[in-house]
């Protein structure tokens, strides 16, 4: 792999660019691959690094209906964070975001990873204790976290509204300092160019149309540029999961919604932080560019398309001004949505599945992005063992039968208010 | 917006109406102790791209649960009928 | 650079004061910001994002990339409006932007000299070490250099509304398409909304004089739609978006006359305009060229100089080089000639029309065809142009360039629901594709240029869009109208308007789009002309190499190249760059244009203020809170109120005690020792009626209720159909048909839901219905061991003896004429007592009681001692029913007993319920003396590890003043749950760890003698 470095974009400052070699190549489907994983956004891309990196497994296809990191991984609001209560969310995160850390020096491609910390702000008493157990969670797993009381939440976000007509007063904050954002598109970015550099086919405008069976195995896929055979098939096509799961025969507990994301026009720097409403659907951060990015709750109800609804904008747009009284002038920019891949319980299906040769990695609701090194790490685990990573055991697909599940909201198996 | 037409109210934007997911699912019967069937109406999900039955309550207005039939790549709505009816 | 004397539709006589940087200037009425510039000489107006360059003004409407000012100070303060779109008004302040210390002077312009290393994407490829912290290092400064204009950091002080707006027929744009087509749609008989973005409507005819032909017929058009009463016209309103249900998103803009809104005025409206049908007429925008330094100060739009001239009576230049590839720029070039300016065009075809050219030489503008143009010389501003023709090079001196390549039609809200636009290659530009229904589109947007023809389709679609909601308006044939003739229509226009002939387009597009690629600097190896930085999108810096760089590096998508080049990602969505970079990745990749595609057009069309969305939503008008019927009570006895779920509730009573700690264990020991009162009107109240309201309730509660008698009530828990335990409450049977059910606070709404589900989709057979009566009953608890005594004393007409209201029993009666219930049970623990009357003498009975109950020592208590008291009595609530854990966690099986045929019996026994590990409801009590129980502790053996999840947490704790003691319930692993067994409940976040005993969850009174007898 040609080096990214100062010296490089020095010496290519001095040659006019005209040095840079192709980040990835555009390669002809081969006839078969030990590995093919459906799907070329950050899960799939993830996949195949680790797949060659950890497992020295090299003959690997990634296809890709469209361009790479066409979906969520390039429509997502960018957090990323280890914040989570339940014993199987916990770890996996935290294991997720050590990765982070490592990330551009790990691909050799800077994703921008920036941890200014993430603060939750807390609207009643009830609220703080929530908080407070939730960090002690996490403390107790070796993960940074802080409750803050009013004045220090004051102090690190002085624009949030503290007036006594505050509709919802702020209590206090739920901080976790190594959380922060990263820019997504150099994520998909990233993982392609250094998966590519150990010989992995990135084949973009592929479509996968089937899947080739040998009895009840699955032995590889069709596709608009024909058949490839697989020694393994990994799906990793979040937000699509049940149209292909289907295709494979799988029966799914997936609904897809979809989930809007906004940003602002650039100003200079005010948010420095990640921030996040307790009391409505909304989070913003500002991106280096200097737009403010923001997302909120689900649209609420099943849709492919790619393209959210006004009412969940104002929505968004309400409880921004309610938390940050200053931003109202400023002005949205961009709207646009992303189709999620929802379960029951908000939490991912990562796991081989009931039809042999066939591997799933989906379910990833909202929180796929901060989850891509972790899920690339440990489904390329699962593909090259056969065998599901212990950091993800808990993610089975039969957990629903069960009553394994882990719901981090307990909201209960409405996908749509999850 | 999505507008539903209720069939009780008229046209109204979507925000004044409840979801409650996939219609296609059959509900077992209250006694029905089998569990294959209660796992499959409440976990497992055609999620289809295109034409959908949901279930929309008019929690706004005059609270019947409708069926709605709804394209969800486009969000064309195909019909609405209240859901005793339709399931009658 | 000067204002004419004629010319324009600016009011001379009333001239508008305004400040642009600290400096005062004066425009008149009817200027825009820009043209208020121009007119007084300002020629930078802003610098660049990522090299500081200076730029100019560059067009005259939405899609300015360079002229982004600040508008207003304080919590007014409104950074990046482009000038082009800002309506002059007295006492305006305008501040430039992204430069320090001056828009003259800017330091930061040295990133020019650093361009060579700054290509697109370079900081992908380097900040990454020395260590993996050291991107936070860089990143501040890049932060810091990022970013346009600065925000204001006071709230905003003005006030936004929400217009909801309805419509047969929705017309957006009042160019001249948009006019034929409202006044077509209008005089069918449609209600017509016609939206226009600028402060006057006209569109493209605006850039015409106005007393020519088009001025005429536009007046005239103005007169006519303004004399309908089902036509309204709203000017100043941008159509931002188009969504389902064919809703359009409008921002309306007040405020024309002032810089600020009056007291009381809102200073912008968003509107919901729901329309039967929608007709586009979006018209076009005007292309850019590429060549060397094509972003100087005095290279500007072909059109925009026109218009600067014709409407607001501006000639921005007086040596003008007009570069083209296409018509539509000679009809600039002849006004501006006509305005006293000297006037040459580079015009780069072969062989421009013979009629062109004889008009050109009529007017005295000098043609140069074959004839490109290189580059712009000159600093600051433009000097001179270097044109490059067949015999070599020649350069013109000039102060204003004004180019054009082409027209893009502006498809963005055709396709913003999800319509992909389509490429004609005969006019070599994408047009809105197959609109939804009851859309239409007529006009420029079509790729229709010739006026004649715009205004023709305009009048078709009109009618086509009052035939569509005609339609179905009702179903009932209707006689079908030939479109009404207006004096309007082709020829009116006569062809002695040289930019308007009937045989040549509006604007032909450039003839093969990668031409312009050649004549930019070092593309892909191809002809260099001149050195120099070609800009494609003039915001974001992005040059015609950077395109080249991302195709080299396979950034070859045009997602891919708009998202590594952040092409297009300016405030301009790049309106005037899109076309050419994706031409450009075409032209590299060797493709046809479609085969590239075209990047999603995404709402907005123009930015739409946060501030705007929220409305009116916002304060205390944001998700209001609810106020019980006893609220002004509480707040007038000093109680301090807490919301939960947006209801007001007391936390504590002041009069308790000095904090909250203080207060609810006064307020407790009270309620134990003499009684306490409590508003319970929050609960959510359903009345159940019906023959088969005990079946029903069978089948929703896991415990049954057909046996309980007229008179009585009983605890109830439902299940989700997912077995987790969805919520509890008291249900009354008041007659052999009718129970009274109330369900938590919290879960009040989705209870209801969810009854009704069951009743309208699974059991339509059972007769029953079911009605919200929340809101029709004022609740109250009185509790403790004076509880009966204080009764009787409110309600001497009642008998309230243990033989006639027993525990779990119901005495009902009137009060104040409205009817009473009372209903004994103990959520504390107590003798207890809630009493149910009508919400409009709510107060009046709670005050009653609080008379009467005086004497006994009643006191109110708030939320903090009621989940205190529930504590001590072990009575579950929301922070252990928390959508995670089952009857059996919470210790309820036995409510369910041998029962079946409940919602979520089958799916409530999955494996993982039973697993032993699985946490378990307990108590807990603090045996270490000066130490405290938290909830959201973690629950280890002493034995063990203080990491990971440990056995359980607790969930709730309170003082126990009854015990002197500090007690808990928690859910714990089973296998850890023997009562006896000590634990140690680790607090990190204080660093504390406190040893807690495994014990009974019912602290006391664990045989309810208390509130038996």
């Amino acid at each position: 792999m040609h080096g990214y470095s100062v010296f490089s974009i020095l010496r290519n400052g001095l040659s006019g660019q005209k040095h840079w070699p192709l980040a990835w190549r555009a390669p002809s489907p081969k006839s078969n691959y030990d590995v093919v994983i459906v799907g070329g956004g950050g899960h799939g891309l993830a996949t195949a690094f680790y797949l060659a990196e950890n497992h020295g497994i090299r003959n690997i296809a990634v296809i890709e209906k469209g361009y790479i990191g066409g979906g969520n991984v390039g429509r997502n609001t960018t957090i990323i964070r280890s914040n989570y209560l339940l014993d199987g969310h916990t770890q996996f995160f935290e294991f997720s975001l050590k990765l982070w850390e490592d990330l551009s020096r790990t691909l050799n491609y800077n994703v921008m990873f920036s941890q200014r910390g993430q603060l939750v702000a807390a609207h009643s008493p009830d609220q703080v204790d929530a908080f407070s157990h939730r960090a002690n969670v996490m403390r107790l797993n070796g993960i940074d976290a802080e409750v803050l009381d009013r004045d220090e939440v004051r102090r690190m976000v002085p624009y949030f509204d503290y007036s006594e007509t505050a509709r919802f007063p702020i209590y206090g904050a739920h901080w976790q300092s190594r959380a922060g954002t990263a820019r997504h598109d150099a994520v998909a970015w990233g993982y392609a160019r250094a998966a590519d550099a150990h010989g992995v086919d990135i084949i973009q405008n592929c479509e996968v149309t089937g899947f080739i069976r040998q009895g009840e195995r699955i032995v590889g896929v069709e596709t608009t540029r024909g058949q490839i055979g697989a020694g393994r098939v990994g799906l990793a096509v979040a937000g699509h999961t049940s149209m292909l799961g289907r295709k494979a025969g799988l029966e799914l507990p997936i609904e897809s919604h979809i989930l809007q994301a906004f940003v602002t026009e650039p100003i200079k720097p005010i948010v420095h932080q990640v921030v996040a409403y307790g009391a409505g659907h909304c989070y913003v951060s500002q991106s280096d560019k200097g737009g403010l990015v923001f997302g909120g709750g689900l649209d609420g109800y099943n849709s492919y398309a790619q393209r959210g609804n006004l009412g969940t904008v104002r929505d968004v747009a309400e409880a921004a001004v309610a938390l940050m009284p200053c931003i109202s002038r400023l002005r949205i920019l961009r709207h646009w949505g992303g189709v999620q891949d929802m379960t029951p319980d908000a939490a991912p299906i990562i796991c081989p599945t009931p039809i042999d040769g066939l591997y799933l990695n989906g379910g990833w609701c909202y929180g796929g992005f901060k989850a891509t090194p972790a899920s690339g790490w440990c489904f390329a685990h699962t593909l090259a063992t056969g065998s599901p990573h212990p950091l993800i055991a808990g993610y089975g697909l039969d957990r629903f039968r069960t009553g394994r599940t882990i719901d981090e909201f307990g909201a209960g198996p409405f996908a749509w208010l999850q | 917006m999505l507008q539903i037409k209720c069939p009780c109210c008229g046209p109204r934007d979507h925000d004044e109406f409840l979801y409650a997911g996939d219609a296609s699912v059959s509900r077992p019967a209250h006694n029905d102790a089998d569990f294959e069937r209660w796992y499959r109406y409440v976990f497992v999900r055609e999620n289809p791209a295109g034409a959908h039955r949901e279930y929309w309550q008019h929690v706004m207005g005059c609270r019947q649960w409708l069926i709605v039939e709804r394209n969800t790549v486009n969000h064309t709505i195909l019909s609405v009928n209240f859901s005793r009816e339709a399931l009658a | 650079m000067k204002r004419l004397n004629k010319l324009g539709r600016i009011d001379r006589s009333q001239p508008v004061a305004f400040t642009f940087d600290g400096k005062a200037m004066t425009g008149f009425r009817g200027d825009s910001l820009a043209s208020a510039m121009l007119a007084n000489g300002v020629k930078i107006a802003g610098r660049s994002f990522k090299y500081h360059r200076p730029r100019g003004i560059y067009s005259a409407g939405p899609e300015e990339p360079n002229a982004l000012v600040t508008l207003g100070t304080g919590g007014r303060r409104e950074p990046n409006l482009p000038a082009t779109t800002v309506e002059l008004a007295d006492g305006l302040v305008a501040e430039s932007q992204n430069r320090w210390p001056s828009l003259k002077f800017d330091l930061q312009s040295i990133n020019s000299w650093f361009s060579p290393f700054l290509a697109a994407g370079f900081y992908y490829k380097t900040f990454m070490g020395p260590t993996r912290r050291s991107w936070m290092f860089y990143e501040h400064f890049i932060r810091k250099a990022a970013g346009l204009g600065r925000a204001g950091e006071q709230p905003d002080p003005d006030r936004y509304e929400v217009r909801h707006l309805f419509a047969d027929v929705a017309v957006v744009g009042a160019g001249p398409a948009g006019l034929a087509a409202a006044l077509a749609a209008a005089e069918a008989g449609a209600n017509v909304v016609l939206v226009e973005q600028d402060f006057m409507a006209g569109g493209y005819l605006l850039s015409e004089t106005q007393d020519g032909e088009a001025g005429a017929w536009l007046a005239g058009m103005l007169v006519r739609l303004a004399g309908m009463a089902n036509v309204s016209l709203m000017t100043r309103t941008s159509a931002f978006g188009t969504y389902d249900g064919n809703v359009l998103g409008l921002l309306e803009r007040h405020g024309s006359r002032s810089a600020d809104p009056k007291q009381g005025e809102a200073r912008q409206t968003l509107g919901l305009l729901r329309a039967k049908s929608i007709v586009y007429c979006t018209g076009s925008i005007e292309r850019p060229l590429t060549f060397a330094n094509n972003d100087r100060p005095g290279v500007m739009l072909a059109s925009a100089a026109r218009i600067y001239l014709n409407r607001y009576g501006v000639l921005v230049g007086k040596r003008v080089l007009v570069a083209a590839d296409n018509d539509s720029a000679y009809s600039a070039a002849f006004d501006l000639a006509a305005a006293g300016a000297q006037v040459t065009i580079a015009d780069s075809r072969t062989q421009p029309a013979p009629q062109l050219l004889e008009q050109a030489r009529r007017a005295g503008v000098a043609v140069r065809t074959k004839s490109t143009i290189a580059k712009a010389i000159g600093g600051q501003s433009v000097r001179a142009v270097l044109l490059v023709e067949p015999s070599g090079r020649v350069t013109l001196e000039s102060d204003l360039v004004a180019v054009s390549g082409g027209w893009s039609p502006t498809v963005h809200l055709t396709s913003h629901l999800g319509s992909k636009p389509v490429y004609r290659q005969d006019i070599r530009a994408f047009v809105p594709g197959k609109v939804g229904a009851g859309q239409f589109v007529a006009g420029a947007v079509t790729g229709s240029f010739i006026l004649g023809t715009v205004i023709d389709e305009g009048h078709r679609a009109g009618n086509e869009a009052f035939m569509f909601c005609d339609a179905t308006r009702s179903s009932r044939a209707r006689v079908q109208r030939d479109p009404p003739k207006t004096d309007a229509g082709p020829g009116v226009v006569g062809d002695e308007n040289p930019g308007l002939r009937e045989e040549s387009p509006l604007s032909p597009p450039p003839e093969d789009a990668r031409l312009s690629m050649q004549v930019s600097d070092g593309v892909g190896g191809k002809m260099t002309l001149a050195k120099g930085k070609a800009f494609v999108d003039l915001q974001m810096d992005v040059t015609v190499s950077d395109i080249a760089l991302a195709h080299q590096e396979g950034y070859r998508s045009v997602e891919h190249l708009k998202r590594y080049t952040t092409l297009g990602m300016g405030t301009d969505q790049g309106k005037t760059s899109n076309f050419y970079a994706l031409s450009a990745m075409a032209g590299l990749r060797g493709m046809a244009i479609p085969d590239v595609g075209t990047t999603t057009f995404r709402p907005p069309f123009t930015p739409v203020a946060v501030g705007a969305l929220a409305g009116l939503s916002h304060g205390q008008h944001y998700k209001p809170f609810r106020r019980t019927p006893i609220h002004d009570w509480h707040v007038s006895n000093d109680a301090e109120m807490l919301e939960t779920g947006l209801w007001m509730r007391p936390w504590f009573y002041h009069a308790s005690g000095h904090d909250v700690n203080e207060a609810y264990v006064a307020e407790m020991r009270n309620a134990r020792e003499a009684a306490g009162l409590m508003d319970i009107s929050t609960l959510g109240k359903i009345a159940v009626q019906g023959p088969d309201a005990a079946e029903f309730l069978d089948r929703v509660y896991v415990n049954g209720f057909a046996k309980l008698p007229v008179g009585r009530a009983r605890y109830g828990v439902m299940l989700r159909d997912d077995g987790i335990v969805f919520d509890d409450g008291t249900t009354t049977r008041v007659g052999d048909q009718h129970f009274f059910m109330t369900t938590s606070t919290a879960r009040a709404a989705d209870v209801m839901s969810r009854l009704e589900f069951l009743l309208d989709t699974a059991w339509p057979d059972l007769r029953v219905s079911v009605s919200s009566v929340s809101d029709e009953w004022a609740a109250m608890s009185v509790a403790g061991p004076k509880s009966r005594d204080i009764l009787a004393a409110a309600f001497p007409d009642l008998d309230v003896s243990n033989d006639a209201l027993p525990h779990m029993g119901l005495l009902e009666g009137r009060y104040r004429d409205k009817p009473l219930r009372i209903i004994r049970l103990s959520f504390s623990g107590e003798r207890a007592y809630e009493i149910y009357t009508g919400a409009s003498v709510g107060k009046e009975a709670w005050c009653r009681l609080m008379e009467a109950g005086t004497p006994f020592g009643l006191k109110p208590y708030g939320l903090e001692a009621l989940g205190a008291l529930r504590v001590e009595k072990g009575h579950v609530a929301g922070p252990e029913i928390d959508g995670r854990t089952t009857l059996d966690d919470l210790g309820l099986r036995r409510m369910a007993g041998k029962r079946s045929g409940f919602v979520g019996e089958v799916l409530g026994r999955r494996e993982a319920f039973s697993d032993p590990e699985r946490p378990r409801l307990v108590g807990l009590r603090c045996v270490e003396d000066g130490k405290r129980l938290r909830g959201g502790a973690i629950l280890f053996r002493p034995s063990e590890p203080v990491q990971g999840h440990g056995l359980g947490r607790i969930t709730s704790t309170t003082y126990s003043p009854t015990l002197d003691a500090w007690v808990g319930l928690g859910l714990l692993a089973s296998s850890a749950a023997q009562e006896g067994a000590e634990l140690i409940a680790h607090y990190p976040l204080k660093g504390e760890a406190v040893r807690a005993r495994v014990v009974s969850p019912t602290f006391l009174d664990p045989k309810g003698e208390w509130f038996h007898g």
